[in-house]
């Protein structure tokens, strides 16, 4: 041990054991902390009211017998409860979030300044139009934005998600079939897509044909041809797919399907590497949703909310759903009801109560704002980088499904790179998690065997890359060289160890329970 | 541009490492004639300059806070504690994807197990999801449950659900090749849904507090239903009556969706809101959406899990129960914040006040000439008929800087016989000075 001229250490000492337990489990800045319902009390509140006068109530025989059993915190518990609850979490604001396909990019703080400005946050959907003028022309504007980025000619605002988005484009298609007098009910979906465009269509009826991907996860269009028939309404296509490849040949599938009298939908889910660069209008899109949660910088908040947004080409205008923005002489106008509606709007039906997502709609425009044309095509040139950096920062030790080639704003890899080593793509990112990272998606796509696919999008420094390079070079060596342990035992250093999922299904317990009175004697 | 921390040198740098020579090399895969070279939209901004666009477009709304303000019909001026706004602004919070890697996301699964809790104990029901995208998407997925429980298809709606409620069930079950029998429109609360109920229905759609206020008793409602084999769906788009109405859960109810936009969530024109969605244990595998579930890890310490997974559309795709993926977690998270700092003392003590403030409002424009109130009972919302054209009156009104409700024309065009309808709805932000304003106002346009 290095000691310093008067016997102090000066390095800390190497533990031969674990650290020892300490007696609230506590580990200093890590604290545990109890659920609600064992700290709170159903007579403590946290928001103080002035007793109501005196009145008569008249709910009629409705009022409520029995408790709620609903505990309460006072302000400063309230507080430290979430305060100690959020430090367990991971964020894009603490780290690099290199997720696939979810584009975990940074998330403006003038966003969340300006939704909440009380002319924006603090209107109802139903106070009459006259007083909300400036919200309808943010939407209108929006629209506009969204419009020149794709190419394409309406857009449908209201979705709450991107599954959301892909239930309205994929209505949107069948309300066209349908106008048509035609009976089309296979929609074809390739073998490497995200589980809710299969999902999007059976929900509506649809019967999933699948398509099988070429070894490097693209879709061919000879697969395609083969498939399609006057029985087939679409298509769902992502584009630049998940395996991070942009779809080559999607001109000449999008032709194909249109001469087969079918629709082609595109998953927006991967805009961020193509704004500014392609427009999908142009690649013969029909509808297409984008993911404002991811593209365009609103806070993914812990699984939502998100919005979804659709852009229709010409061939499906018609049928976007009501309420949507018509932008006249004078104006833009909130279109909401089928009374208002003008000869060629045919809207399929409603998606949602209100009129969408708008505090999602302020955050995306202040962010569209503030890159503008150049900054929205330099974002994607910078988040394509830097997935091709990362992919020449680990090309020699880690192994990619189709070789060595540019990608998009993702890079996949395969396990193969593991073989014979005894870790799993799971102990691998679970072996991250110690090192301070949040993992990558792992084991989507399906197509590739143990996938793991980065997005470090365009928010990251090449001092941030490098770092992250650096760690999955150490950990790929570490695994090669046998130290496995630490794979099978990560992640160590998390506010939890691995937890045990299939217990947790087999006997599923989703609400907290009052003990017995009997456990509650044992303690 | 302050969001991108490459400089150009850096950029160079990462280029030669790659070993291209320009980035667009990197763009080959895209067909060249397909490329753009340039969006015609503006350059980039400053952040004083968005500062100054967006606010001009705030400026030109008129916001809830800075006048006497009655609207509801589905979405509630509440008021939310600071605390709420401050916790759902934690990075650690705002900035978190879904919680797929439970070992470094306990505190957002935490408060979803929360979450769940709560909404279980306020609907009276055994499990709640971890939400949906709002109340109306939470409620046409109900149909959609319940046709799978039942194996039938034809759902009947009450005719005082909410019209964009109903619009969003018809437009989904359409779709979906199902049948929905929308009773009409019933201000005055007096459909006889019974007699609709038969032995091909799957489910029967009621809202209490019906759109136009009136608290509606489910408990022979579900008896019907459950005698057909038929299920009970309740919709509640104003959370904070449970303070002081009896749970649908209480009364029978097999599905319970709701708007929890009334805890912790601002108005924001329509959304992002948070959906509610609870059900009896016996269906849980029928359920949409996520949901969070209690186990240990390796250790033997509690925690918290994605859990059921199987019925998600990741899992089984086109066999999935619903494609939902994204739903609402940071609103839910605000309304388990405001939730917890409430209690139940003080959440019954805003439903008192909410509904002193509806019956004083209720009682003062009911003695204005050729007003009159249509509800027996209601909570914090009710609706009156006027003597003339409710559109049009609360457009005068709205001249005169009062926000007076809802016209029923609103959400329900074209129908003479509803024109004269206007929606009321006061709750605890309401002063008397306000209720003195809507009244003196609506004295003088009538």
């Amino acid at each position: 041990m290095a000691m310093n001229t008067q016997g102090r250490p000066t390095a800390p000492t190497t533990p031969e054991t674990s650290a020892p337990e300490t007696f609230t489990g506590n580990r200093a800045l890590q604290i545990e902390e109890a659920l609600l319902f064992e700290i709170g009390r159903n007579d403590v509140t946290g928001v103080d009211f002035d007793d109501p006068a005196p009145f008569t109530e008249r709910l009629g025989k409705h009022a409520r017998k029995s408790s709620i059993d609903l505990p309460g915190l006072s302000e400063p518990e309230a507080m430290r409860h979430y305060v100690r609850l959020s430090q367990k979490n991971y964020s894009i604001d603490s780290g690099l979030y290199p997720l696939g396909s979810c584009t975990m990019k940074h998330n403006p703080r003038i966003n969340e300044k300006m939704a909440r400005l009380p002319g924006l946050g603090d209107i109802h959907p139903l106070q009459p139009l006259s007083t909300v003028q400036g919200a309808v022309e943010l939407m209108a504007e929006l629209g506009r934005w969204l419009l020149e980025m794709t190419g394409m000619t309406s857009v449908a605002l209201s979705p709450k998600a991107g599954a959301h988005g892909e239930l309205c484009g994929m209505m949107a298609i069948k309300a066209a079939v349908r106008a048509k007098g035609e009976n089309r009910n296979i929609v074809l979906v390739p073998e490497s897509a995200h589980g809710t465009n299969p999902a999007t269509a059976a929900a509506i009826g649809f019967k999933v044909v699948t398509v099988p991907a070429r070894p490097d996860g693209t879709v061919d269009p000879e697969a395609v041809k083969a498939l399609l028939s006057p029985e087939v309404a679409a298509i769902m296509l992502t584009n630049p797919n998940t395996c991070g490849l942009f779809e080559r040949d999607v001109v000449e599938i999008a032709a194909a399907v249109h001469a087969a009298g079918a629709f082609f939908y595109c998953d927006g889910a991967n805009f961020n590497a193509i704004v500014g660069k392609a427009k999908v209008g142009e690649l013969g899109v029909d509808a297409m949703h984008i993911n404002l949660h991811k593209t365009f910088s609103t806070p993914h908040g812990g699984g939502g909310p998100g919005a979804g947004p659709v852009v229709f080409s010409e061939r499906l205008s018609a049928f976007a759903p009501l309420p949507f923005i018509r932008v006249e002489a004078d104006g833009p106008v909130l279109v909401e009801n089928e009374s208002e509606l003008q000869a060629g709007e045919t809207p399929f039906g409603r998606m949602v109560a209100f009129h969408g997502q708008m505090g999602m709609f302020v955050r995306a425009l202040s962010y569209m704002l503030s890159h503008g044309a150049d900054g929205l095509q330099q974002a994607s040139e910078d988040a394509v980088l830097n997935a091709n950096y990362v992919r020449a920062g680990l090309r020699d030790l880690m192994s990619q499904p189709s070789g060595d080639r540019t990608c998009m704003h993702e890079v996949l890899f395969d396990d193969t790179f593991l073989d014979g080593t005894g870790v799993t793509t799971l102990d691998f990112a679970k072996a991250m998690i110690d090192e301070g990272y949040h993992p990558m998606t792992m084991y989507f796509p399906l197509v590739v065997h143990g996938a793991m696919l980065i997005e470090p999008t365009e928010s990251e420094s090449k001092a941030s890359l490098d770092l992250f390079v650096a760690t999955l070079r150490d950990l790929v060596m570490k695994a090669k060289s046998g130290d496995v342990e630490r794979f099978h035992q990560a992640p160590l250093y998390a506010p939890r160890r691995r937890l045990d999922e299939t217990r947790a299904a087999r006997s599923p317990k989703l609400k907290w329970e009052k003990p017995e009175p009997w456990s509650e004697a044992a303690e | 541009m302050r969001f991108l921390p490459h400089s150009d040198t850096d950029r160079q740098a990462m280029l030669a490492s790659i070993g291209v020579a320009s980035v667009d090399d990197l763009f080959t895969d895209i067909p060249a004639d397909l490329r753009v070279h340039g969006l015609d939209l503006p350059k980039a901004a400053s952040e004083i300059s968005v500062e100054r666009t967006l606010g001009r477009l705030a400026a030109r709304n008129m916001p809830a806070s800075s006048v006497p303000f009655f609207v509801g019909a589905g979405a509630y001026k509440h008021h939310v504690p600071a605390t709420v706004d401050h916790l759902i602004q934690r990075s650690e919070f705002l900035t978190s994807y879904t919680p797929y890697q439970p070992e470094i996301t306990q505190g957002t699964l935490q408060v979803l197990f929360e979450f769940q809790t709560q909404v279980a104990h306020l609907t009276g029901m055994d499990v709640a999801n971890a939400s949906m995208y709002d109340g109306s998407t939470a409620t046409a997925e109900a149909v959609l449950m319940a046709h799978r429980v039942t194996k039938r298809k034809k759902a009947i709606l009450s005719g005082g659900l909410h019209p964009h409620y109903r619009a969003v069930v018809e437009s989904l079950s359409d779709m979906a090749g199902d049948v929905v029998a929308a009773l009409p429109a019933d201000p005055t609360s007096t459909e006889d849904i019974l007699a609709t109920i038969d032995k091909d229905t799957s489910c029967v759609v009621v809202q209490s507090p019906s759109v136009y206020g009136h608290l509606i008793d489910l408990a022979p409602i579900a008896a019907k239903a459950h005698e057909v084999g038929a299920l009970l769906v309740a919709v509640v788009t104003e959370i904070v009556s449970l303070g002081l109405v009896e749970s649908p859960g209480a009364q029978g109810a097999d599905i319970v969706v709701g708007e929890g936009q009334s805890i912790g969530n601002p108005l924001t024109f329509g959304g992002p809101y948070v959906g509610l969605f609870a059900t009896r244990q016996k269906y849980v595998r029928q359920m949409p959406g996520r949901l969070c579930g209690e186990t240990v890890d390796a250790e033997g310490r509690r925690g918290f899990v994605l859990t059921l997974s199987t019925r998600e559309q990741h899992i089984r795709r086109d066999k999935a129960t619903s494609n939902i993926c994204t739903n609402s977690g940071l609103c839910a998270l605000a309304f388990t914040i405001h939730m917890t700092l409430l209690g139940e003392a003080g959440l019954v003590r805003l439903a008192r006040i909410n509904h002193a403030n509806a019956v004083r409002l209720a009682d003062s424009l009911s003695e204005l000439p050729g007003v009159s109130l249509l509800n027996d009972s209601f909570f914090n919302e009710f609706t009156l008929r006027l003597p003339g054209d409710a559109a049009a009156i609360v457009e005068g009104l709205a001249a005169k800087g009062v926000l007076a409700g809802v016209p029923v024309s609103r959400l329900e065009p074209g129908k003479p016989e509803l024109a004269n309808l206007l929606i009321v709805a006061s709750t605890e932000v309401n002063t008397d000075e306000d209720r003195a304003a809507l009244v003196a106002a609506l004295r003088e346009v009538l």
